[in-house]
């Protein structure tokens, strides 16, 4: 990614962790002043392309030069702000930005047909917000500035999810679960960085770190490590803190589905390692305890309990929910096995089901778009109906069993060989299970969308129906991902196991 | 220009681009068809020159996918014999599909043929894997492709029959194969196929090798092992050319041929014996061959009769693999192209019965043979064949599973093999004596059937016999595979 680095000058480069975040505030207000849509998502589109591009450059210095560390206001750490990019949070980032740039290409037919003309501007300028929110948790380098990113991008996703109410009503009372939830989770992770504050004096996340290694740990830290673990856990919906998950995704406008799905949790998950391994310290006893008791377990039964949940849904998108609860669980195992090959398959699936995940839903919202689908029977002969978009639908849920030929099969392959390398058995089943289980919930779909012949309206078969470009583009992108890092799993693997050795220290 | 890995090459993209011609034919049936033939004998021209230059095992790396994981093509014997018998069966089964398929006025042929040919690139592909990786994904491909061909009809027994069919070959690959797989790379660093066998190489403890063999066994459901087989007599609901390549030669073979091989190469009839978990699942074969006969004589449908048969044979291969004998192996591998030359003449002359008269069950086809003599000949062939009467193909596998059971010192399984064949005349001879020697219950045929759908089977029963006589330079082909071993193994 040099060559994006060289496009600018040096200048503005060394700046470039301050500019994600900052492009997008400023560009929420400009385009909360659009007086319709189109200049609204014109606003997002420039917007998302510049911070698609700096998290390609943030990314790019960091693998070239290592950790980044950016002075705010140019006031020293640990008293300062610091943004402070490692290879871990620079892959999110980055995953954040591209999978972001290609949810507002889908959002110009999809939000134009769901959300009222009037509301659009506002609601782009909402997006921007929960946006800059995920952004600026990742890249921060500052305990409470996590807190504070984590409220942004939460509080605008409630008004996005309710935005929904336009198609369903049940987006209000979703949002409003999803609002309390969230608030009770905010509310614990600020506690539990406040222990840590009155613990160790600073806010710092690097400094807290440092100081926790020297000064060793006590009932105060023990009680923040438990509220900041409960605090991001619900926001990634780490099972059984997940409930606000599926009526979120399944009654949100299809186009806010697509970006959560494939970013919020993912920037919760990356929090909460960035906690375990930075902040605390894994070799620490009790956070090496929750590995095994907390995270592997957890991971186990919400692979096995959200996956059998999602084989009973009807709606759609609750399905896929709750298949995304069930994945977070295998990134929780990921993580729990606490080797750095464990930690790695893990963030290796959080890329790949970012990848997956925000295919599915676009081609949910393209189906959608044209036969107001959101029920798993209003698939029905969709493969003749808009083949395109269920192409690309049959390749992301193939992903999603983790069939050779996608990278749903490099995700696994490489979860249990780093199962299978720790010696747990029982994990490995628990993956195959729950594959099984995927394999059943998303043949539930492909056989309705391909086996199905399509409904009669007035005796008369619906005509083919093309997604409009601006669907078929960001989609078609992300299902050829699925294809293409099968083939070139070394790029994906490699920023995986740079992440992971960023703060493991490569074992 | 022309090399050993452009022959390879080839070999998956001769079909896969074939594939793309017929969809983009598919609104000219004539060239459409043409395209079909033109890849087949195309196919089977560059498989003949894979077949000659096998014992060089020259390799060819698709992709390099990650650190330590890479797609390759690696060429032996076995691999070349299987790709010779799909690819060349392939030719007269297209001719019998021209035949079948417009004789029926099947709808969707252009969809029927496009999967035809994906799922004999990914047959070439199971057939010349390098590695386990490279044959598990051709293996899903397979699968995969072929599961439009088998629900093609489209109504709802079609739809169930295609459940079936992959709920069982996607989870037992899933759920088994994939994770014996990884456990694999695990234990060696590697995948590849080697000889003498890479887990033995790699001294891996008997008692976890016999938990992989476990799963290897179970895990490639394409082999049809008991009680992994009911899709295989579910997958009858497709159209008889389906049945006839696929689920009796391209499909099936893939299954035990992929188990012959991980035997072989991943194993090593050395580790196998040693294994604990060797007999039980030599025994489990045994009572599949036993078990799928009396079940096939219980059939009246002939197509479901000859998947049953089809369950019973396909176990001769596992069986040869578990008992792990020089001789037993090398009667597995024949049996991979025997059974297949006999197999595809039944399916074929049911199907052209079929198209014929319209009649599926047994008892209905009284008295037949006087009209369609020379098909009611190519069955009986077939079938004898695959009873193991000389001089035909068939007789040959049988013979060498015997001798290598009791080089084994499991003589007891000659008894099963004995009345596997005392079984398979019960219930695949009535046919020939209803067809020959009944009256016929109707004055006469409602019309002839083409000649495209006579003529193949005929073509087929002619190889058994020819085949019968081909059994030395088989045989000195193959040998090379497994005597090493057996000297290796008694030192």
């Amino acid at each position: 990614m040099d060559f994006l680095v060289n496009l600018l000058p040096s200048g503005l480069a060394h700046h470039a962790p301050a500019l994600v975040i900052v492009i997008p505030l400023v560009a929420a207000a400009v385009a909360a002043l659009m007086p319709n849509g189109r200049l609204g998502w014109i606003v997002a589109m420039v917007t998302a392309s510049l911070v698609a591009f700096f998290s390609l450059v943030v990314l790019g210095l960091v693998l070239s030069d290592g950790l980044i560390s950016y002075h705010m206001g140019g006031w020293e750490p640990p008293y300062g702000i610091e943004l402070r990019v490692d290879a871990l949070n620079a892959v999110v980032l980055a995953l954040v930005g591209v999978v972001g740039l290609l949810c507002v290409i889908f959002a110009l037919p999809s939000v134009g047909d769901e959300i009222e003309e009037g509301k659009q501007a506002l609601f782009y300028s909402a997006f921007l917000v929960a946006l800059a929110g995920l952004l600026g948790v990742t890249i921060t380098g500052d305990a409470f500035n996590v807190f504070v990113f984590l409220e942004i991008s939460s509080i605008s996703t409630y008004t996005i999810i309710a935005m929904g109410a336009g198609k369903d009503r049940r987006a209000l009372t979703a949002s409003y679960n999803y609002l309390i939830l969230g608030t009770i989770g905010a509310t614990f992770f600020v506690i539990g960085v406040g222990f840590l504050y009155m613990a160790t004096g600073s806010l710092n996340m690097a400094d807290i770190g440092q100081i926790l290694q020297e000064q060793g740990h006590n009932r105060v830290t023990q009680a923040a490590f438990a509220f900041i673990v409960v605090g991001l856990g619900l926001k990634a919906a780490m099972f059984p803190l997940h409930v606000w998950l599926p009526n979120a995704y399944a009654f949100a406008p299809n186009f806010v589905t697509a970006f959560l799905a494939s970013t919020a949790t993912k920037v919760a998950f990356y929090a909460l390692i960035r906690f375990l391994f930075s902040v605390f310290h894994p070799d620490v006893a009790f956070v090496e305890l929750s590995f095994t008791w907390v995270f592997a377990a957890v991971g186990v039964i919400a692979m096995m309990v959200a996956s059998s949940q999602a084989i009973f849904q009807t709606d759609a998108r609750r399905l896929l929910a709750y298949s995304s609860v069930a994945q977070v669980g295998y990134m929780m195992l990921g993580l729990g096995m606490g080797t750095a090959a464990g930690l790695s398959a893990g963030i290796l699936h959080l890329i790949n089901h970012a990848i997956m995940k925000g295919a599915l839903f676009m081609a949910l919202g393209a189906f959608a778009l044209h036969f107001g689908v959101r029920q798993i029977r209003d698939l029905n002969g969709l493969g003749r109906t808009m083949p395109a978009s269920a192409g690309a639908f049959t390749i992301a849920g193939l992903s999603l069993v983790g069939v050779p030929l996608t990278i749903g099969f490099t995700s696994k392959w490489y979860l249990i060989t780093a199962a299978l390398e720790r010696g747990w058995w029982w994990a490995v089943a628990a993956l195959i299970i729950s594959s099984l289980m995927a394999l059943a919930y998303v043949a539930r779909m492909l056989s309705a969308i391909w086996m199905e012949s399509p409904p009669e309206h007035h005796g008369a078969k619906p005509a083919a129906r093309h997604a409009p470009y601006m669907v078929l583009v960001p989609m078609g992108i992300l299902a050829f991902a699925n294809l293409y890092f099968f083939f070139h799993a070394d790029v994906l693997v490699g920023l995986a196991e740079a992440a992971a050795n960023a703060v493991t220290g490569g074992h | 220009m022309w090399s050993a890995e452009l022959s390879l090459a080839l070999a998956l993209t001769i079909p896969a681009v074939g594939g793309v011609f017929v969809a983009l034919l598919g609104n000219k049936p004539n060239l459409r068809e043409g395209a079909t033939l033109v890849s087949a004998v195309l196919l089977a021209i560059n498989v003949a020159y894979l077949v000659e230059i096998a014992p060089s095992e020259p390799t060819l790396v698709l992709a390099n996918i990650a650190p330590g994981l890479q797609l390759t093509f690696k060429l032996e014997p076995l691999g070349a014999i299987f790709a010779a018998v799909a690819s060349g069966l392939w030719i007269v089964n297209s001719l019998y599909s021209i035949g079948y398929m417009r004789g029926n006025n099947e709808k969707n042929q252009t969809r029927f043929y496009v999967c035809f040919c994906i799922a004999i690139a990914s047959a070439m592909g199971v057939a010349l894997s390098g590695n386990l990786l490279t044959m598990f994904l051709f293996y899903e491909v397979l699968s995969l492709s072929t599961y439009p061909l088998v629900t093609h009809k489209g109504d709802e027994n079609a739809k169930r029959g295609g459940k079936i069919y992959l709920t069982i070959l996607m989870g037992t690959s899933i759920g088994l194969f994939l994770p014996a797989v990884i456990a694999t790379h695990f234990l060696a660093g590697s995948t590849d196929f080697v000889a003498g066998g890479l887990l033995a190489l790699n001294d891996v403890q008997p008692m976890i090798a016999g938990i992989l063999l476990i799963m290897f066994a179970f895990g490639i459901g394409k082999a049809a092992l008991m009680p992994m087989h009911p899709w295989l007599p579910n997958a009858m609901v497709a159209p008889t050319p389906v049945s006839a390549l696929l689920h009796a030669v391209a499909v099936v073979k893939a299954g035990v041929f992929s188990i012959l091989k991980v035997g072989t190469y991943i194993f090593g009839p050395t580790l196998i014996a040693a294994a604990p978990s060797s007999e039980p699942l030599a025994w489990i074969a045994a009572i599949s061959i036993v078990l799928a006969s009396v079940v096939a004589i219980t059939k009246d449908n002939l197509k479901a009769r000859l998947a049953f048969s089809t369950v019973s044979q396909l176990s001769y291969v596992t069986l040869g693999v578990m008992l792990a004998s020089p001789l037993a192996m090398l009667g597995a591998a024949l049996q991979i192209i025997m059974h297949a030359w006999g197999k595809i003449t039944l399916f074929m002359s049911a199907g052209a019965i079929y198209t014929a008269t319209k009649k599926t069950e047994i008892s209905q086809m009284r008295g037949l043979g006087k009209y369609m003599p020379w098909l009611f000949g190519a069955y009986t062939v077939g079938a004898l064949s695959i009873i193991g009467l000389p001089p035909l193909g068939g007789s040959w596998p049988k013979l060498f599973l015997m001798q290598g059971a009791w080089d084994a010192g499991q003589a007891i399984m000659i008894v099963a093999l004995v009345a596997s064949s005392i079984l398979n005349v019960a219930y695949l001879l009535p046919l020939s004596a209803r067809g020959f020697f009944a009256p016929a219950d109707e004055a006469k045929l409602k019309k002839q059937p083409p000649a495209l759908v006579i003529l193949p089977p005929v073509i087929t029963a002619a190889g058994v016999i020819v085949l019968f006589f081909l059994i030395g330079p088989i045989r000195d082909y193959l040998e090379p595979v497994f005597m090493p071993l057996a000297s290796a193994g008694a030192l």
